[in-house]
């Protein structure tokens, strides 16, 4: 059956996909409803939710309106979650895609670099990315891809050394095609569906990444993001808890919306699996 | 009294399958003391009526009406846990692959006492006692040491003496084989076949065999039944079904099947030798830096000659190197020794200088096509890499698909919209596309139903006479050898023990092993098999 028709016929798939729209539509709205700087001072700092209605969603320990900072956040989140899946997932392709399709020497040496990468926690090779690079937000996505590639890699290699000695692999080399052929053409659209259900946890994980940074304060301070939002509320958790619980929440309903996607394409790929 | 007693069975598939029901309404007798073989094509239904009755029905399969009796007891409409007394105890199977069908991880000892431990509670001893008795039973060399065996660590036809031994050792009343010679060479085969029959003949043991080969239904079947489409369309005494078939699907199942004797006289090919091998010399696993493994030669010393125009047969069984042959006349293996010469001048190492001069058909239709890419496209694209214009590789990708019987216009569809047969003849348009000097058939047939086989056959036969083509055929089916092939080459141990115009070589063998096989091929003298009519042609691209 058509895999678009599969995944529509799956309620929490459907749902995944109406969460992550939402969340761009915010993206979308964010200078229309708040063309103002988010980050500039709007009003009394740490009023409650509804306790004015200028500020829906309550103001920060500075003042500056929660509602704004969600919206214009949402486009700092999705946007750090698209383009470092985009460098982790190209990464990952082209080292899994080589040492899977030529094995040996070549495999070996991209392997190491693979584990060595894997060896070093992700989030402790960020920080030293950061401090090293500095924290604007285009080091930081990138430093986001560069530490997500290397189970795109393993993920791409496993499903080229079962694919790269199938029968109609074989049979294109020996239709005089190159190795770029094979490779573009032969193995990887077969090699695909797997990594692209993986692409969206590598999403989610780096959504996650960035928030955890900027808790820290170490992301981009001129950014609205959930993450420094969150770090913001820190100080005043146990009295005004709003301030952290409303962003948290915001990066809940995002991760849950991208992996309810991540599981939809994996059943509406792999429907034999499905219902299993 | 019957043993088994299946009664209008219908079972259905699940919705959007390509037909509702895989069974229709089934009802066949199964008599103490025989061996009732249900024959048919994939898709015949016959393996759903085996996993019905032992109620194994894969998910999304469900019985819609019917019984299954075993001595008088329905078993459709036992309790799970009455049904797990039924199972091993006193109905038993045995399936086609032995090596999937044991657990890698345990002795083949554990697992035959697991029958004894599931279903009795006989000391440890007395287990171990049995165990040794059944597998002396079934013939394996050296039982104590099959006991301790793990399933790798036993050949092909072993495991299976392994799993009979299992079926058996509760003596059950019925035993179900779902086309267990199926994977194994024709020798063992042979062994295994005249195994089944002396544990059925000695216990009394009603078996009910699935098969696909009336090659092997000539061997063991006291009677015959005959599926088509989840119907049961004849029924009777094996003699009978096989001399007098009443049901015209059945005539046509037997015409289908390819006669051992060739055909006597076949046109002498003047001219050339398209291919020749001299000396080639494959080993593999020779001792790298990190691992020792046992050096295995492959090929040793292989020459063979290919003339123009003609088709050499390249005949063994598995492990005798002949796939490897191919692989390494094609170039896709490297040979460590020998040489390869097409049209006098070696296989240049360049991959699209070689994909002028060979090209290969392979065994798996549904492995050798790209899913994701439209049929023409897999034909035309070698063409186009060779710097065809691609409006003419189109053009041409669609006379191929015309000269191979399929429709013209189906070069825009996808490998999944196809069967088996006209994938296998997309796969030889690929190959003609690059107008080889020599065409390698690996195995081309062995995939298909019997009737598709011989349309594939008769397709080749065809090309061969309309374009001249050299063929360098492999397979491991005698009677295919002798439809399609002048020349023969006989293959054990990578060496080819014997050589020469395929009737002589099948009328008279001169070394044992041929000998062997010809003699191992089952049915091999049945009347209605093997008549030495050329196989009729069906409708060209159906199934």
């Amino acid at each position: 059956m058509n895999p678009w028709r599969l995944y529509l016929r799956s309620p929490t798939a459907v749902l995944g996909a109406l969460l992550v729209l939402a969340v761009a539509a915010m993206g979308l709205l964010a200078p229309l409803l708040y063309p103002d700087d988010p980050l500039g001072l709007a009003g009394r700092p740490l009023q409650w939710p509804g306790d004015n209605p200028r500020f829906p969603l309550g103001t920060d320990p500075s003042g500056r309106d929660i509602a704004a900072q969600i919206f214009h956040g949402a486009r700092v989140s999705l946007l750090i979650g698209f383009a470092a899946t985009l460098i982790a997932v190209a990464i990952g392709i082209a080292v899994g895609a080589l040492a899977g399709f030529y094995g040996g020497a070549a495999d070996t040496a991209l392997m190491r670099v693979t584990e060595a990468f894997q060896t070093l926690p992700n989030f402790l090779l960020l920080l030293l990315l950061v401090a090293v690079f500095g924290s604007d937000l285009r080091t930081i996505t990138v430093g986001i891809g560069l530490v997500s590639w290397p189970p795109v890699a393993r993920l791409t290699r496993a499903e080229f050394l079962t694919l790269r000695t199938r029968e109609f692999v074989q049979a294109a080399r020996l239709q005089g095609l190159g190795d770029a052929h094979l490779i573009l053409r032969e193995v990887l659209p077969n090699a695909l569906p797997p990594v692209l259900v993986y692409a969206s946890v590598v999403m989610a994980v780096s959504i996650l990444l960035e928030s955890a940074l900027s808790f820290l304060q170490l992301s981009d301070p001129n950014v609205p993001s959930w993450g420094n939002l969150i770090g913001l509320g820190r100080n005043v958790l146990r009295t005004e808890w709003y301030v952290s619980a409303i962003p948290g929440v915001a990066i809940l309903l995002t991760i849950l919306g991208v992996s309810l996607v991540g599981q939809g394409l994996n059943d509406a790929l792999n429907p034999r699996l499905a219902g299993r | 009294m019957s043993a088994l007693d299946i009664e209008a069975l219908t079972v259905a598939l699940p919705p959007g399958a390509d037909r509702p029901h895989a069974l229709r309404g089934v009802s066949l007798r199964l008599d103490a003391g025989e061996i009732l073989c249900v024959v048919g094509e994939s898709g015949s239904g016959k393996s759903v009526m085996a996993m019905a009755a032992m109620r194994l029905l894969a998910p999304g399969l469900r019985v819609e009406a019917g019984r299954v009796l075993l001595a008088g007891t329905d078993l459709l409409a036992l309790s799970e846990e009455e049904m797990r007394r039924v199972r091993g105890r006193r109905v038993a199977m045995v399936f086609q692959e032995p090596m999937t069908a044991l657990n890698p991880l345990m002795t083949v000892g554990d697992q035959l006492a697991e029958m004894w431990r599931a279903h009795t509670d006989l000391p440890a001893a007395e287990v171990r006692a049995r165990s040794v008795e059944a597998l002396r039973e079934v013939a394996l060399p050296d039982p104590e040491g099959a006991l301790r065996a793990f399933p790798h660590e036993l050949s092909g036809g072993q495991r299976q003496r392994a799993m009979i031994a299992m079926a058996l050792a509760l003596e059950p009343e019925v035993l179900i084989c779902d086309e267990p010679t199926t994977a194994l060479d024709v020798t063992t085969q042979a062994q295994v076949l005249a195994l089944i029959r002396d544990l059925q003949r000695r216990r009394g043991t009603a078996v009910l065999f699935i098969t696909h080969d009336f090659g092997v239904v000539a061997e063991i079947a006291d009677r015959v039944a005959v599926m088509q489409h989840g119907l049961l369309v004849e029924e009777g005494p094996v003699s009978r079904v096989l001399e007098a078939p009443a049901h015209e699907y059945t005539r046509r199942l037997l015409a289908a099947v390819p006669p051992l004797r060739a055909p006597a006289v076949r046109r002498a090919e003047a001219g050339g030798a398209a291919l020749e091998v001299r000396g080639l010399t494959k080993v593999y696993g020779a001792a790298g830096l990190f691992r020792r493994r046992r050096a295995t030669r492959a090929l040793d010393g292989v020459s063979v000659t290919l003339k123009r125009g003609a088709t050499l047969g390249v005949v063994g069984e598995s492990g005798s190197g002949k796939s490897t042959l191919a692989r390494c006349v094609v170039g896709l293996l490297a040979p460590d020794g020998g040489e390869i010469l097409v049209d006098g001048a070696p296989l240049p190492r360049a991959r699209a200088e070689a994909a002028k001069l060979v090209q290969m058909v392979f065994q798996d239709p549904y492995a050798s096509l790209n899913p994701r890419r439209r049929a023409g496209e897999q034909v035309a694209q070698g063409p186009v890499a060779a710097g065809v214009p691609r409006a003419d590789a189109a053009a041409r990708a669609r006379e191929l698909f015309e000269l191979v019987g399929l429709d013209p216009a189906a070069v825009s569809r996808f490998p999944h919209e196809f069967s088996g047969g006209q994938r296998q003849r997309i796969g030889i348009a690929r190959a003609l596309a690059m107008r080889p000097k020599v065409l390698v058939a690996d195995e081309p047939v062995s995939a298909l139903d019997v009737s598709v086989q011989a349309q594939v056959l008769e397709l080749l036969r065809d090309l061969r006479a309309r374009l001249g083509l050299s063929t360098l055929f492999i397979t491991h089916d005698l009677r295919v050898a002798a439809q399609v092939c002048d020349e023969v080459a006989v293959m054990k141990d990578g060496a080819v023990v014997e050589a020469g115009p395929v009737a002589s070589v099948f009328a008279d063998p001169r070394h044992g092993y041929t000998r062997s096989l010809l003699a191992a091929v089952p049915g091999r003298e049945a009347p209605g098999l093997g008549g030495g009519r050329p196989a009729p042609m069906l409708s060209p691209a159906g199934e």
